[in-house]
């Protein structure tokens, strides 16, 4: 039977020859991921299995990167019990503070994944990880409890939409307006419990970060896992990162899909989904005169360096407009330090940015870059729902780290060849 | 399993962000949950909602987050089942997995506005609104899923799969 990317994968993780669509399986996971805010429930699951130890020390990742540093006593006492559930069964990949960060930018950093790999996470952008061509994807707290005891998880078997990428992008265009275009296309429906495969001969042109933040939002659409090709930029990365998972996985050549795009790269320009969903797009020149409050450029989303480098190309010598607050958060102590070597940080300073730790806080509302009421970002995130970043009436607008830029220095939404214009 | 409650009816996308703020996540006790459930999109449903109380929803109910404590602060509150036109699949297993009925019905627009009663019957997926005759029918759970729900949720089947035989 022939079998997309992402069944093979699921195939080969329960002992199987081939998997179809619909089927329920138990997979055996190669990684289970949590957070300070997902982890602690996990753990009082745990408790109940009735099981002493974890099933692999080496094979569950808790990353505090939530509300942290842990911005009230509440979350200081659950960064507490994950601390010292990870002390007593000695789990080798536990991260908080300095030598951390934000779990998704962390993980394929430090080469806890690899191609090949299954993955869960007790977090929805859990499927970042597709970039690497993993299956991976979130799910809730009790699975991520049972995963910790069994090694194990159930899957009901995902049909695949397949995006076949062609041409190249133009300049100031990235993996975020790729992939805002793409659920603009879909909906945040269009890939309900599939697989979003990405391949095609436009591939190799984008970079690795492009990637993993168009497989970070592939949940954004609904989908079950975002998956990437593999090719030679991935092999380098995952040399790179030291990971030791490198089993290649390629669809069939018959494989069957639910439906195939063609997306044209070259066609692309800087978009914005507008509140209060990522599926409202519209091309970042065509929203008129909105005057912001807060730009917040980071994120698991779009916090890596090749994010950094290109807000650092459009802030050079330019400043935030008055009134506007621009917040610059790496997204793991590794970009921090390269972006200091590569004197993005000064650029950024002299813009009149605020430089925080790694952290996911913004993003969710939950802390450093809170929005009041009737307050309106531009964000690198990947959620601008009701409420997302503060206020129930304040509101976020979604853009790749060009467009977050160029809005600070114009006090409004705007694309980057706006600043060209004045 | 007969259910019977007071509807409480929602649009499509309900997102966990609403369901369950990101602000309200530094504790996962389920009281304190239940106290802000539904807080950005209906502030009146906390102080409102009776044990028993449906949620009748349209499409890509749960969308957004992993937080289980979205299924967690409903389940607190009272509700006795979300039945929407569909779930997202992150919110589907999660209530699965901590037993929160659930259903997915095609016609849900069309069943009851909030304040009517609904009739529901888990096991066969039928749904009727006695007040208007309406009805509508959900897709009975089968195989695993059935058994999960049956077992009173995952980390129950896990306990029942790892005590040792009798």
């Amino acid at each position: 039977m022939s079998m997309t990317m992402t069944q093979k994968i699921l195939a080969a993780h329960t002992g199987r020859e081939s998997v179809g669509p619909g089927e329920i399986i138990h997979a055996v996971c190669d990684l289970v991921l949590g957070n300070d805010i997902t982890a602690p429930p996990a753990i009082a699951e745990f408790r109940k299995i009735g099981t002493a130890r974890v099933f692999d020390r080496n094979k569950i990742a808790l990353v505090m990167d939530h509300f942290t540093p842990a911005k009230d006593i509440k979350s200081a006492e659950q960064c507490k019990t994950v601390r010292d559930f990870a002390r007593e069964q000695k789990i080798v990949h536990f991260y908080e503070g300095g030598g951390g960060g934000v779990e998704h930018v962390i993980l394929p950093e430090k080469g806890l994944v690899g191609a090949g790999d299954l993955v869960i996470g007790a977090d929805s952008h859990t499927c970042t990880y597709g970039a690497l061509g993993a299956f991976s994807t979130g799910v809730g707290s009790t699975d991520m409890a049972a995963g910790m005891a069994s090694g194990r998880c159930w899957f009901k078997v995902p049909e695949a939409l397949r995006f076949e990428l062609e041409e190249k992008l133009p300049p100031d265009v990235g993996g975020k307006d790729v992939i805002l275009s793409v659920i603009g296309r879909i909906g945040v429906e269009g890939a309900s419990y599939k697989s979003m495969e990405f391949g095609g001969p436009g591939l190799s042109s984008l970079t690795m970060d492009d990637r993993l933040t168009m497989a970070n939002m592939a949940v954004e659409a609904g989908a079950k896992n975002g998956i990437f090709e593999v090719d030679d930029k991935t092999r380098e990365y995952l040399r790179e990162s030291g990971s030791k998972s490198r089993t290649e996985y390629r669809a069939d050549r018959d494989a069957v899909y639910a439906e195939t795009f063609r997306i044209d790269l070259s066609s692309l320009k800087p978009v914005v989904a507008m509140p209060s969903s990522p599926a409202n797009v519209r091309p970042a020149d065509e929203v008129g005169q909105v005057p912001i409050d807060q730009v917040v450029i980071g994120s698991c989303t779009n916090g890596r360096i090749s994010d950094f480098r290109t807000a650092a190309r459009i802030l050079k010598g330019r400043k935030a407009a008055p009134g506007v607050r621009l917040l610059i958060l790496p997204g793991s102590d590794l970009v921090y330090a390269q972006a200091l070597k590569e004197g993005l940080l000064a650029t950024f300073l002299l813009a009149g940015a605020v430089i925080g730790p790694p952290t996911c806080g913004p993003c969710l509302g939950g802390h450093m870059g809170v929005l009041a009421k009737g307050e309106k970002a531009v964000a690198t995130t990947n959620r601008n729902f009701v409420g997302r970043m503060g206020h129930p009436e304040s509101s976020v607008y979604l853009a790749g780290p060009a467009v977050a830029a160029a809005s600070a220095v114009l006090g409004r939404i705007a694309a980057p060849a706006a600043l060209s214009e004045r | 399993m007969k259910l019977s409650g007071t509807v409480h009816k929602y649009g499509d996308n309900v997102d966990t962000d609403v369901i369950i703020p990101a602000r309200y996540l530094n504790t996962f006790d389920p009281t304190e949950l239940a106290r802000h459930c539904l807080e950005d999109l209906d502030p009146s449903f906390a102080g409102k909602v009776k044990p028993g109380d449906i949620i009748l929803a349209g499409a890509n109910f749960g969308c957004g987050s992993s937080r289980e404590h979205a299924p967690l602060a409903l389940k607190s509150s009272g509700v006795g089942c979300v039945v929407a036109r569909s779930f997202a699949r992150i919110f589907f297993r999660n209530a699965i997995n901590i037993g929160l009925p659930i259903l997915e019905c095609p016609t849900t627009s069309s069943l009851a506005e909030s304040g009517d009663r609904l009739e529901i019957e888990l096991e066969t997926g039928s749904i009727v609104n006695p007040t208007t005759g309406a009805s509508g029918q959900a897709a009975p759970y089968t195989g695993f899923i059935l058994e999960l729900i049956q077992a009173g949720g995952l980390i129950a089947r896990l306990r029942r799969d790892a005590a040792p035989a009798k």
